[in-house]
């Protein structure tokens, strides 16, 4: 079933795609450059680019931390999942399955306008919450649910006999999962985790509906301040996807391979 | 229907507080029904774009020529790359730019609107998952059964319509389902082109009555219905066109 055409090594074909992305961008950005005296479309995107290049900074930095969060909060929830414990399971399935069933862009706006803007510490100092602090926390529970389920299903794919040799040399259930199951799981779980960490950064940019200056939303400042013409529409909104496609093709890349690794391996 | 749930809901608000606005006032109740409907049209329009994109991508895949083959995994790659909500608004307001315009007698109306162009460029984003979908199904048909149809006569492109793309289509049917129903979720983003699917339109209501957190519920009510619906679709087809004997 392995597909064997495709891409798995960062070949000439990344920098071939990349690159003719920059070229689309920048042909769309001469064909419409009509009158002269303005500073053409492709003149104020290089002007803007530290600025854009900023707002992808934000995008990285919400979905590292965004996965890092869902990270430990989906294991902490995927343990709950297999838990022999009805009153702990039935909770957790819920959760992962209202989370795992909903939009995005549902689950974004509940938390934007659902957790309050500033919250009361302890000692009673009041501290604003940011908009992209908040933007992370609603990135981060549909991929909390996913990798909640993304163990249940590891764990539900190593063969039942393993826990059953495991029990008869005397293992507990705790010893049988940290030091027999989980150490297989963890390379069954590697390739999917790094697709749902792909698939959260490319959903950054949602952020910018709620008012979050990432990439798209000083993408789209960018255009305003340079006086919102026509045709730097296409190079902006193409030289945005290139940027997302030059980090994230290496990552899915590399995901394949290692797919492939312990297809072969196991 | 609106008449006998009204006192309930108006009740429910003077009690609790809980501001179910759809559900009394005519107005909102509308916004409701219209943006649910238009939420299943644009559903069911990207699904199917979607599919057929699904299938020519995947018979393009094993045409003898190169730059096609090319062509089809670059068209992969860059879409799945590529965040779907800037795709979305490259198509709409990037390529929407450029289109024509029509003359509807007086004024002039883009040739694609924002419908039209959720449709295409959520249509197109999800055919490239289906695309590798189709492919690894196609592989996955022994080429035995191929060369049986073969030596009984059946040309290359009848081979694909009758042996290949039927075994096919069922093996593929589970990551299938799966695809349909990221879509389903995907259509969501169509809110940022004021599309005036569910989402917008709840937005909409929440903004005028002030009652996000009642509207929320609604709005993860309806996703979770939905695609309860659409699996059970989908187990439905894959029971019906399942083979005795064939696959799991």
């Amino acid at each position: 079933m392995t597909p064997n055409w495709t891409v798995s090594r960062l070949t000439w074909r990344a920098p071939v795609l990349a690159a003719g992305l920059c070229v689309l961008a920048t042909l769309a950005a001469m064909a419409q450059d009509g009158s002269t005296g303005r500073p053409s479309a492709l003149a104020t995107l290089i002007t803007w680019m530290p600025f854009i290049l900023k707002g992808f900074g934000l995008n990285l930095v919400m979905s590292v931390l965004a996965m890092a969060l869902a990270t430990v909060s989906g294991v902490i929830l995927g343990f709950m999942q297999i838990s022999p414990v009805t009153l702990i399971r039935l909770p957790a399935k819920l959760v992962t399955n209202l989370f795992r069933n909903s939009p995005w862009l549902v689950i974004l706006f509940a938390i934007m306008f659902l957790v309050p803007f500033q919250i009361t510490l302890p000692g009673g100092d009041k501290v604003m919450v940011p908009d992209w602090l908040k933007a992370t926390f609603g990135f981060s529970l549909p991929v909390m649910a996913n990798v909640s389920e993304i163990l249940r299903g590891a764990v539900a794919s190593i063969p039942s006999g393993q826990w059953e040799s495991a029990e008869s040399l005397a293992f507990t259930r705790g010893q049988t999962l940290r030091h027999i199951i989980l150490p297989q799981c963890i390379r069954r779980m590697l390739p999917p985790w790094m697709n749902w960490y792909a698939l959260l950064t490319l959903m950054t940019p949602m952020a910018a509906i709620l008012g979050v200056n990432e990439a798209l939303g000083n993408t789209q400042a960018a255009m305003e301040a340079a006086g919102s013409r026509p045709e730097f529409l296409i190079p902006f909104y193409l030289f945005l996807m290139t940027i997302f496609f030059v980090v994230i093709y290496p990552i899915s890349i590399c995901t394949r391979r290692l797919e492939k690794r312990f297809a072969t391996g196991s | 229907m609106l008449d006998l749930i009204a006192p309930f809901f108006e009740r429910l608000y003077d009690t609790t507080g809980l501001n179910f606005s759809p559900f009394y006032n005519s107005y909102d109740w509308g916004r409701l029904v219209e943006g649910m409907w238009v939420s299943v049209k644009l559903i069911t329009a990207i699904i199917a774009v979607s599919l057929v994109i699904g299938v020519i991508g995947a018979g393009a895949q094993t045409s003898r020529l190169r730059i096609i083959r090319w062509m089809v995994s670059a068209y992969i790659e860059i879409f799945r790359n590529t965040p779907p909500i800037v795709q979305l608004l490259f198509f709409y307001f990037g390529l929407g730019a450029i289109t024509p315009q029509v003359d509807m007698g007086g004024w002039y109306e883009p040739a694609i609107g924002s419908f039209g162009w959720a449709v295409i460029a959520i249509g197109i984003f999800g055919g490239s998952y289906n695309v590798e979908i189709f492919r690894s199904g196609i592989e996955a048909v022994p080429a035995s059964t191929k060369e049986a149809a073969e030596s009984l006569g059946f040309s290359g492109f009848k081979i694909f319509v009758y042996v290949t793309f039927p075994l096919a289509l069922r093996i593929c049917l589970p990551a299938l389902t799966n695809n349909i129903v990221s879509l389903a979720k995907t259509s969501s983003l169509a809110y940022v082109i004021a599309v005036p699917e569910i989402t917008y339109s709840l937005s909409g209501i929440w903004s005028d009555s002030v009652n996000v957190p009642e509207m929320m519920l609604l709005l993860f009510g309806y996703y979770i219905v939905l695609i309860a619906i659409i699996a059970r679709i989908m187990t439905m087809i894959e029971r019906k066109i399942a083979l005795p004997g064939y696959g799991q």
